[in-house]
């Protein structure tokens, strides 16, 4: 049995620290006896539920969660437990087999707060354990609405999950509810139904000790204890959405997806939010080409299990009406929409013809690493200048990065500037086209306008290529536009301000005619330089890897889930 | 719940120094509220939501670090109350020495309903009654308190007597 | 006959005797705290024991037992204190006095606040604490002012402040106030309380008062009594002291006794030298007229209830030390902490409820669950969840809305509270009452809920 457990543990086992051996059930399993607390860091010691997590035994639980400070109030984890059994000489008495005896502790445990010790065992099925957890289950049940048929949580509920696996399936209250207050204006963006409570305190901890906004709590006494905000404030800090995650029923409901979807019906990708340079770690809830929600993945070196409202909920631009759906050229006043190879077939020869010198190519820290370094190349082989742009706000002490973009470290390792850094804007390009020396644009993911360069200057140029997903001033008067795809709509990764690599997949088909950037640069450099393709981003990302010095010995492969940490050359 | 008429309560530089004196008993100011709380209190009557926001800035907390003590201390109260809050102890030991008994009484004499265990005002603001948990005098019942003043082996005829004396202007 | 014996109320009901400190030192009052200030180190077997560790040295000997409801031992209580933390050690004295049926710690605040000042200053001194607090419950309002009038009282006269009688020692003293709530009486929450939070109890572990109690720094909580007490055993010696009552259960008590008898109120004995029989007969005077004895609860409402009549095997020590066994009836248990505890019930804090056949046992019941429904702070699921429930039942059969499975119903909810399922021992609090007394009584329950069903059903027919 020991060995078949020690070859369970975990991949990435912390740092080496003194083992403790416990036995969970029938297994003996070797634990740290510390860990690092998730809030301070400092060395804490490990519990009865993380030692029975690490080998996989799950002691279902509601208040307690790993990234908040412990609570120990729904008692659903309670455990019965042995220890060791000692003389009057605090020496340990042996079974005849020389083995320490272990007694019993007359009292339960919780695990969620219970530190291991040697020879400890944890009985996570015994018929005590499994009674305990019944009742606690019962005690939860009894004021409980039950209206799991029009409850937003259903499905992803572990009062529903628990009871349908631990519960009795008869009640035996007979006695009148207690009623709370339902459909509580929580803030602008969370409901709370206080009948569906279970007064877990995740959410007020999680207020309080990680979004610093001690702006929740619990109000009277009692059964009649409910959770709100004081009366007249809102709940509107960064982070509220969290809470709908970690609330384990559902009292707590986001506005945005309230009724909108039920969860099992939602398909989810693995992707990374794009509203900031944090790169937060997300799950992409859809179902049919439509995006209905964004959660936070858990990532310990980038979000945590977190990620902020603003980002959460900026992803309804990727169906707006104003996306781009078609390739068109402007053929004197009139916009022609044209097909792809069309398209293809008029620019290569029209970017061809500028010198070196007369053409800049204009990126975003929008696109994907793997788009910034096709277009890098594209560059190169022309002769052009290149140019990125920075696009700030405010950030704060959490997750927000003031960089709202989720690439610019991506240009950085493909120095995609000429200029020498990524500014807000740049002078030397409108100062080229001016002059009349830069006579050519080819802009991705970028309204220029925004940047110092006018309607004005872009009218003046002899080519003005545009690719963009949503409309803007530039795309209106571009001679060529090629619409992109959303990075919910391909593969990819980004660079985020701390220099982690990381990849995001697709969650939804590109509307109309728009294409991942990568696959029309790809082609255009192929037809335009006659250098070999590849048809796939790991491919890409491969070749990539192999030809700038910061991504060396990276392949698309070994970035896994969790993105790889990189070094980011001087990034001034 | 709305904000009352006042939305602004005044503490008189007497009372503020005062409140600075309890909270210099702690190394932590935070647990001065419950002895903020029962002095705004005494003197407002009750704890507004002015008052209660006032608590916490002068603590430096959140409003609702308050308002969790307010809802669940049942000496504080939320809503103004009678001139006289009088509390008969339900508990065992006076409950068996007649304390529901007298609690009826006060009620039917007061013109409030007997069968109502919560704080009941009288319409003139003059009474407020209700019941309180074991008043830890179990060996005098029934046992009364009227505002801070305690009262024990009240029977019916010292009841009266105890309303006459509270019903002043 | 027993007598009482007045160690702690020898002078609180003297005629003429007052609160002030004149009156206080008139009677002995501080002579003990200066005894103890000028104690000096000693050397024994080459070791230097301070004055303060031979206080705690004096109190562990004398066996004196916590009156604040578990009985737990002082010394071994202080014993566990964390001296290295580096942090300040804190006592706090729990004058909460919120268990049903106990009035003696009001006693000893509103007739004799010095006596408490003075145990309270040599505890503090035995334990090297500089800062202190009375948590005091809010229905004491006149009680609060005593205290602060006697810490000033004892400030003046340098008992307290800055170099008390002289030495180096400083010592703060402040009175804290309650608002209403029976769980300010559990240490922890009182703790909380007094931090300016929710009193919800805290998980232990982590958070053990002697390692990470008041502002996470180590901590003694005790009993008003208790601390009374620790004066006694410094003036008389841990020795003599130790002569007082029985072994394991020394010093005296102060019992209060409630309900159905003559003479209701505080008897002081020394522990085991009087018989529940004894208290309620000889001290509070018996029975009323006519009446006959029903049901005890001899620790406070949250200790099981005994029925008349009922009869225990007890081990007691006999002259020789033997061990010999004895069956007792109730009224024959000496009221000490072990004989209780080992008739399945406790002696709690001290007070004994005595219900006649008067006494309709289903509403004794609901009159307490609705008291713990009301106190249970909700932090955690049984007991949140359970005491309500509980009320909620007895209220519906003592309302006429019974069923004969009420009983068994109560029974089912009452076993799935106790038994360390929730933070703190109110879960055994609000549910030892309901076990015991639907375990005892189970034919009134039983016939209670019956009645209700016949009713039911004959209304049920008149309706047809
Ligand atoms: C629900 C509950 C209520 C309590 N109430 C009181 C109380 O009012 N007064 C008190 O001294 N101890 C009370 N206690 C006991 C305290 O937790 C603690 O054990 C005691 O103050 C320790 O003091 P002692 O060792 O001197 O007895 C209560 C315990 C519980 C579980
Ligand atoms: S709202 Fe949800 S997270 Fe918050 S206390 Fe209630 S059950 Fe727990
Ligand atoms: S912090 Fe940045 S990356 Fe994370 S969710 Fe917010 S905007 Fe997105
Ligand atoms: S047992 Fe009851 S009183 Fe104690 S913490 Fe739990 S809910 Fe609160
Ligand atoms: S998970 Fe352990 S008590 Fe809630
Ligand atoms: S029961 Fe009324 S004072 Fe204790």
């Amino acid at each position: 049995m020991a060995e078949i457990a020690s070859q369970k543990a975990p991949a990435d086992t912390p740092p080496p620290v003194e083992m403790v051996r416990v036995r969970i059930n029938d297994m003996d399993v070797d634990v740290p006896k510390t860990h690092p607390d998730p809030l301070t860091g400092k060395p804490v010691p490990t519990t009865m539920i993380q030692a029975c997590e690490q080998y996989g035994v799950e002691v279902p639980h509601y208040c307690y969660h790993p990234k908040l400070p412990v609570a120990g109030n729904c008692r659903m984890c309670l455990v019965e437990y042995g220890l060791p059994a000692l003389d009057r000489n605090r020496q340990p008495i042996l079974n005849d087999d020389g083995s320490p005896k272990v007694q019993k502790m007359p009292r339960p445990a919780i695990a969620c707060a219970t530190p291991i010790s040697p020879g400890m065992e944890i009985y996570t099925d015994s018929p005590g354990t499994i009674e305990m957890r019944q009742s606690v289950l019962e005690f939860l049940l009894i004021n409980h609405p039950l209206d799991c048929p029009i409850c937003d949580q259903a499905g992803e509920c572990k009062l529903q999950e628990y009871s349908y696996e631990h519960g009795q399936s008869e009640s035996r209250f007979v006695e009148k509810k207690v009623h709370k207050p339902k459909q509580v204006d929580l803030g602008p963006r969370i409901m709370l139904d206080d009948e569906r409570c279970i007064l877990c305190s995740r959410c007020i901890r999680f207020s309080r000790d990680i979004a610093g906004d001690d702006a929740l709590g619990f109000v009277n006494r009692g059964s009649y204890n409910t959770l709100a905000a004081y009366p007249g404030r809102s709940f509107d800090n960064n982070y509220t959405l969290n809470t709908v995650d970690l609330c384990p029923v559902g009292a707590l409901t986001s506005k945005d997806f309230r009724f909108k979807m039920r969860a099992w019906f939602l398909k989810e990708t693995k992707s990374l939010c794009n509203s900031c340079g944090t790169g937060c770690n997300t799950l992409v809830g859809t179902r049919e080409e439509v995006i209905y929600r964004q959660e936070p993945r858990e990532n310990n070196a980038v979000n945590s299990s977190w990620m902020c409202d603003y980002g959460r909920l900026n992803y309804k631009w990727q169906s707006s009406e104003n996306r781009l759906k078609t390739v068109t050229a402007m053929r004197g006043d009139i916009r022609e929409v044209l097909n792809w190879s069309q398209l293809l077939g008029e620019i290569i020869p029209r970017l061809q013809r500028f010198q070196p010198g007369q053409i800049a190519f204009i990126g975003s820290g929008q696109m994907s690493t793997e788009e910034v370094f096709l277009f890098k190349s594209l560059a190169e082989k022309m002769g052009g200048l290149v140019e990125a742009y920075s696009s700030s706000g405010e950030s704060d002490r959490l997750l927000l990065n003031a960089d709202r973009l989720p690439n610019t470290n991506g240009l950085r390792i493909h120095h995609f500037t000429t200029s020498g850094q990524i500014s807000p804007s740049s002078t030397h390009i409108s100062e080229g086209i001016k002059k009349g020396a830069i006579k050519a644009l080819f802009v991705i993911r970028e309204d220029v306008t925004a940047h110092g360069i006018s309607i004005d200057l872009l009218e003046s140029l002899e080519l003005l290529v545009v690719s963009d997903i949503h409309r803007t001033p530039a795309t209106d008067v571009a001679h060529y536009v090629l619409p992109g795809a959303a990075h919910f709509e391909k593969r990819g990764t980004f660079v985020n301000v701390k220099g982690r690599i990381q990849k995001f997949m697709k969650a939804v088909e590109a509307p109309g005619d728009a294409r991942p950037e990568w696959e029309f640069l790809h082609e255009i450099l192929h037809k335009a330089t006659g250098q070999n393709g590849f048809s796939t981003i790991e491919g890409l990302f491969n070749l990539m890897a192999q030809k700038v010095s910061a991504l060396h010995g990276l392949t698309w492969a070994s970035l896994g889930d969790l993105g790889v940490q990189i070094e980011i050359p001087d990034s001034r | 719940m709305a904000h009352t008429e006042k939305d602004h309560i005044k503490v008189s530089a007497q009372l503020e120094s005062e409140i600075d004196g309890l909270i210099s008993h702690y190394p932590q100011k935070r647990s001065a509220s419950l002895m903020i709380l029962h002095r705004l209190q005494e003197e407002f009557g009750y704890l507004s939501q002015p008052a209660i926001e006032w608590t916490a800035m002068k603590l430096e907390l959140q409003p609702i670090n308050i308002y969790e003590l307010v809802t669940f201390y049942p000496m504080f109260r939320e809503h103004p109350v009678g001139k006289t809050v009088v509390r008969v102890c339900r508990t065992l030991s006076c409950a068996l020495g007649g304390s529901h008994q007298l609690h009826s009484h006060l009620c039917r004499k007061l013109g409030l309903n007997p069968a109502d265990k919560g704080p009941q005002n009288t319409p003139d603001g003059k009474f407020t009654i209700e019941f309180a948990e074991c008043l830890a005098s179990c060996g005098t019942p029934p046992v009364v308190m009227c505002n801070d003043d305690f009262y024990d082996n009240v029977s019916t005829d010292q009841a009266d007597k105890l309303i006459k004396k509270y019903n002043q202007p | 006959m027993a007598e009482e014996y007045r160690l702690i109320l020898k002078n609180a009901d003297q005629p003429g005797y007052t609160v002030d400190i004149d009156c206080y030192q008139k009677h002995g009052g501080y002579q003990t705290l200066k005894k103890v200030m000028a104690m000096a180190a000693i050397e024994k077997d080459g070791k230097v024991i301070s004055p303060q560790e031979q206080i705690r040295e004096e109190v562990k000997v004398s066996g004196l037992r916590g009156r604040g409801g578990a009985g737990f031992s002082c010394g071994l209580k202080w014993s566990f204190v964390d001296r290295r933390s580096g942090k300040p050690i804190y006592l706090v004295c729990n004058a909460d006095e919120s268990e049903p049926g106990t009035f003696k710690d009001r006693q000893i605040i509103h007739k004799d606040p010095h006596q408490l000042i003075e145990g309270m200053i040599i505890s503090a001194y035995a334990n090297d604490v500089h800062l202190a607090y009375i948590y005091i419950r809010g229905e004491f309002p006149q009680g609060a002012q005593m205290l602060v009038r006697a810490i000033e009282e004892a400030r003046q006269k340098n008992f307290l402040g800055k170099g008390i009688c002289g030495t180096s020692y400083d010592l703060e003293i402040y009175v804290h106030r309650g608002a209403g709530a029976y769980i300010c009486g559990e240490e922890t929450g009182l703790l909380e309380s007094l931090e300016g939070k929710r009193p919800y109890p805290r998980i232990k572990p982590p958070y053990f008062p002697a390692v990470l109690g008041l502002y996470m720094s180590p901590t003694i909580v005790n009993n008003v009594e208790t601390l009374c007490h620790v004066k006694h055993v410094m003036e008389m010696g841990a020795g003599e002291y130790a002569k007082l009552g029985t072994p394991n259960n020394t010093g005296t008590r102060i019992v209060c006794i409630s309900g159905h008898v003559r003479k209701p109120g505080y008897y002081e004995i020394q522990v085991g030298h009087a018989t529940i029989g004894q208290l309620i007969h000889d001290f509070a005077g018996g029975l009323l007229p006519g009446r006959k004895l029903k049901a005890i609860i001899p620790g406070g409402s949250s200790a099981k209830v005994f029925k008349a009549g009922e009869k225990f095997k007890i081990k007691q020590k006999d002259k020789d030390g033997h061990e010999v066994e004895k069956e007792m009836d109730i009224l024959d248990i000496p009221y000490d902490f072990d004989t209780l505890m080992a008739a399945g019930s406790m002696s709690g804090s001290g007070a004994i409820i005595v219900m006649d056949d008067t006494t309709d046992i289903v509403e004794a019941l609901g009159n307490l669950s609705d008291f713990y429904a009301h106190e249970s702070c909700g932090q955690c699921t049984p007991c949140r969840e359970g005491s309500l429930w509980m009320s909620k039942a007895l209220t519906r059969l003592n309302n006429g809305g019974g069923r004969k499975q009420d009983a068994d119903y109560l029974l089912k909810i009452a076993d799935n509270i106790p038994g360390g399922r929730t933070i703190c021992a109110f879960g055994e609090a609000c549910s030892w009452p309901v076990q015991s007394f639907v375990r005892k009584f189970k034919d009134e329950f039983e016939a209670k809920g019956a009645a209700a069903e016949i009713k039911s059903g004959q209304t049920a027919t008149m309706n047809q």
